[in-house]
């Protein structure tokens, strides 16, 4: 288990270099970030002093060494639009979508795995087919429109809820539906299916040999074999969710960070792009590792290769 | 457990006109009709027949692990006096893996992948309560080495993935064994494994059934294994007994075509061999689905005539204990044969 770890750890840091060194080159793909630094009307002058101040003028390898190392320390530079440090620009942004993210998931499992158990277990029942229902629905319908109905109904008709903001957890709530009701179908089918294909196994049927109870064969015997595959959908998911929730955070106007990126493309502000894009992808890096560790966890056969 | 005469000679396992029924898109599949059996404790009967006859539908149903979609029928189907067929599911649950085990024919996807070999040793024995962890290991260990299993102790960390076949039945047979069942089923615990193995399992099973005194149910296609440790042969044909008795009386007078047609390429019960599997008969079976009247084994005999068609009378010994179902008396196939060959029986 220990060396699975350790090598998947390795393998995860390899990617983060590459990916890390993608999002370095970046800056570089719309031309002189000297140029773009100094602004309009800015002399040759401006610009070459502006080359050698932030070190343009060093061999790249130098460059993308000296980005990481401060990188690593949390500093990405200065905001071209802002003229603030990108850093304390998205510090606050990020942990809007960070727990947007965690609840959106949270909720997407939390509904899309019991229903997907209960289905599996009862097939064709009432149960199944709501949740089949759900699932179609889910699938169907856009971020945006299932959002705005929410808004629709509790904030404009039942004044339940707050339609934007992010003052206390009640902003939350609506946000964290609509995200997670997102990634809902995908967890629901693949729980369903799951369960259904390892129901069927022979050793399910060891295991009411032996005299097991029901609750056990579903959840000792049955879950654990299940869940497997739906722990790596879950962390692509969760990654998407910290990247995509542009929608959701436009509709109920949370300023997060999904949201900043989209500004910043827009903007062109570069620095803030790159820092967002390698975070991101350290997050998608971080998850997936620790499904690929859950997993090794949850089925031996996955430590020895 | 009781040592006294009459209760030996009590059936621990007692069926009557056992029926499996299957709900199917094309109708009703009548995939067991009319089984009776009665095994006593320490007995090993072995059920035979080719595939597709009913022999795991039958053990599963003793077992209740027929699921909810599948209801079996019966007259009586006791075990040790516990009408099974009416049982809640919680004298199920207690009598699966305690006093009736069973052995699959998969052993490569028996166990479950994601346990070690301890745990799921060790579960079957903590399920039935009353043991503690420590206990369990000391068992599992005990058993595992009574399979045959060497380094039993450093095995139990072992995951079924890391395994061979062979391996993996062994410890499907201990895991049976935990708790001392008085009834094991095996369906076919070899079919699945190397020829080279296969003896050695069923040499195993013998011997621990010999060694714990259980009453066996063995499904084999191997005539010398039944030859060598059945007490009684119980012959399926799509989903009927059609012949059952003592093992000596059936190599010796198969009454039963079918029986013969199995038993044709066997000379005689003391010499047959290991290995030696089933004979074969041309034709084909007929669907079970619908309406099944009459001998279902007319497609296929060679002696089928009009009557085969209607009721078909069942033949006792006098004794009870060797019977079959055909329209021809006990011996007069035996004659018939005899006057065709010029051979006395
Ligand atoms: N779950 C099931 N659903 C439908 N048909 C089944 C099912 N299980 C068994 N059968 C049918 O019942 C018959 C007997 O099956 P089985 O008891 O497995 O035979 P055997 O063990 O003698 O080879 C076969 O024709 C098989 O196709
Ligand atoms: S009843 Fe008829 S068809 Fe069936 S076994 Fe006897 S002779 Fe053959
Ligand atoms: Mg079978």
């Amino acid at each position: 288990m220990l060396n699975f770890i350790l090598k998947r750890l390795g393998l995860a840091l390899l990617v983060a270099l590459t990916v890390s060194f993608i999002s370095f080159i970046l800056l570089f793909l719309s031309g002189d970030p000297a140029i773009a630094l100094a602004g309009e009307g800015a002399t040759d002058e401006d610009v070459l002093a502006i080359r050698k101040l932030y070190g343009f003028d060093r061999p790249m390898l130098m460059q993308y060494a000296s980005w990481l190392l401060s990188a690593l320390s949390g500093d990405f530079g200065e905001s071209y639009y802002f003229k603030l440090p990108v850093s304390s620009l998205i510090a606050d942004r990020l942990s809007v979508t960070m727990l947007l993210g965690l609840c959106g998931i949270s909720f997407a499992l939390l509904t899309a795995v019991p229903l997907g158990v209960i289905a599996a277990i009862r097939p064709n029942s009432i149960i199944d087919r709501i949740a089949l229902f759900l699932s179609v629905a889910g699938q169907a319908m856009p971020s945006f429109w299932f959002g705005l109905i929410l808004i629709v109904a509790f904030s404009i008709k039942l004044r339940w809820l707050p339609p934007s903001g992010t003052d206390s957890w009640r902003n939350f709530i609506m946000p964290t539906v609509v995200l997670g009701y997102y990634a809902m179908p995908a967890i629901m089918r693949l729980t369903r299916a799951g369960m259904l294909d390892v129901l069927s196994s022979d050793y399910i049927r060891t295991a009411r040999a032996k005299g097991a109870s029901e609750m056990r064969v579903m959840f000792k015997h049955a879950l654990r074999n299940a869940i497997i595959p739906v722990v790596s959908l879950a962390a692509v998911q969760m990654g998407f969710m910290l990247g995509g929730s542009i929608v959701v955070e436009s509709i109920f106007a949370l300023h997060g960070a999904g949201y900043l990126a989209w500004e910043s493309i827009s903007r062109n502000d570069l620095p803030t792009v790159q820092a967002l894009i390698l975070i991101f992808s350290m997050f998608y890096i971080t998850f997936t590792f620790l499904a690929d560790v859950l997993n090794a966890w949850l089925d031996p056969r996955m430590r020895s290769s | 457990m009781c040592q006294s005469k009459s209760c030996q000679d009590t059936p621990i396992l007692s069926i009557d006109n056992l029926t499996i029924d299957i709900p199917t898109s094309a109708g009703t599949l009548h995939a067991v009709r009319g089984i009776s059996l009665d095994l006593k404790r320490g007995e090993t009967l072995c059920i035979v027949g080719e595939s597709g006859s009913g022999k795991s539908l039958t053990s599963l149903a003793l077992m209740g692990l027929l699921g909810k979609r599948i209801v079996p029928r019966a007259d009586r189907m006791e075990f040790d006096g516990i009408e099974l067929t009416t049982a809640s599911a919680r004298t199920m649950r207690k009598l699966r893996g305690a006093r009736m085990a069973m052995i699959f024919q998969e052993p490569m996807t028996s166990l479950n992948p994601a346990y070690t070999i301890g745990d799921q040793l060790m579960e079957a024995l903590t399920l039935h309560g009353g043991s503690s962890r420590k206990k369990a290991r000391a068992r599992a260990i005990e058993l595992l080495e009574k399979v045959g299993i060497t380094a039993a102790e450093s095995r139990l960390s072992q995951y079924p993935h890391q395994l061979s076949g062979g391996l993996r039945q062994r410890v499907m047979i201990a895991m049976a064994l935990m708790c001392e069942p008085e009834l094991i089923i095996a369906d076919e615990p070899t079919t699945a494994l190397d020829v080279t193995i296969q003896a050695q399992i069923l040499r195993l099973l013998a011997d621990l059934q010999r060694e714990m005194n259980m009453a066996m149910i063995l499904i084999t296609h191997d005539l010398g294994v039944v030859a060598r440790v059945a007490d009684k042969v119980a012959v399926m044909y799509a989903g009927e007994l059609v012949e059952t008795g003592p093992v000596k009386e059936i190599f010796a007078a198969p009454s039963h075509p079918y029986t013969r047609g199995l038993l044709r390429c066997i000379p005689l019960p003391g010499k047959t061999k290991r290995g030696s599997v089933l004979g074969t008969i041309p034709g084909i079976v007929p669907s079970l689905v619908g309406d099944v009247e009459g001998c279902t084994f007319r497609t296929r005999c060679e002696h089928a005539a009009p009557a085969c068609r209607g009721p078909i009378p069942l033949h006792s010994s006098p004794e009870g204990t060797h019977s079959f179902r055909c329209i021809y008396k006990p011996g007069s196939l035996q004659a018939e044969a005899a006057l065709s060959t010029g051979t006395s029986v």
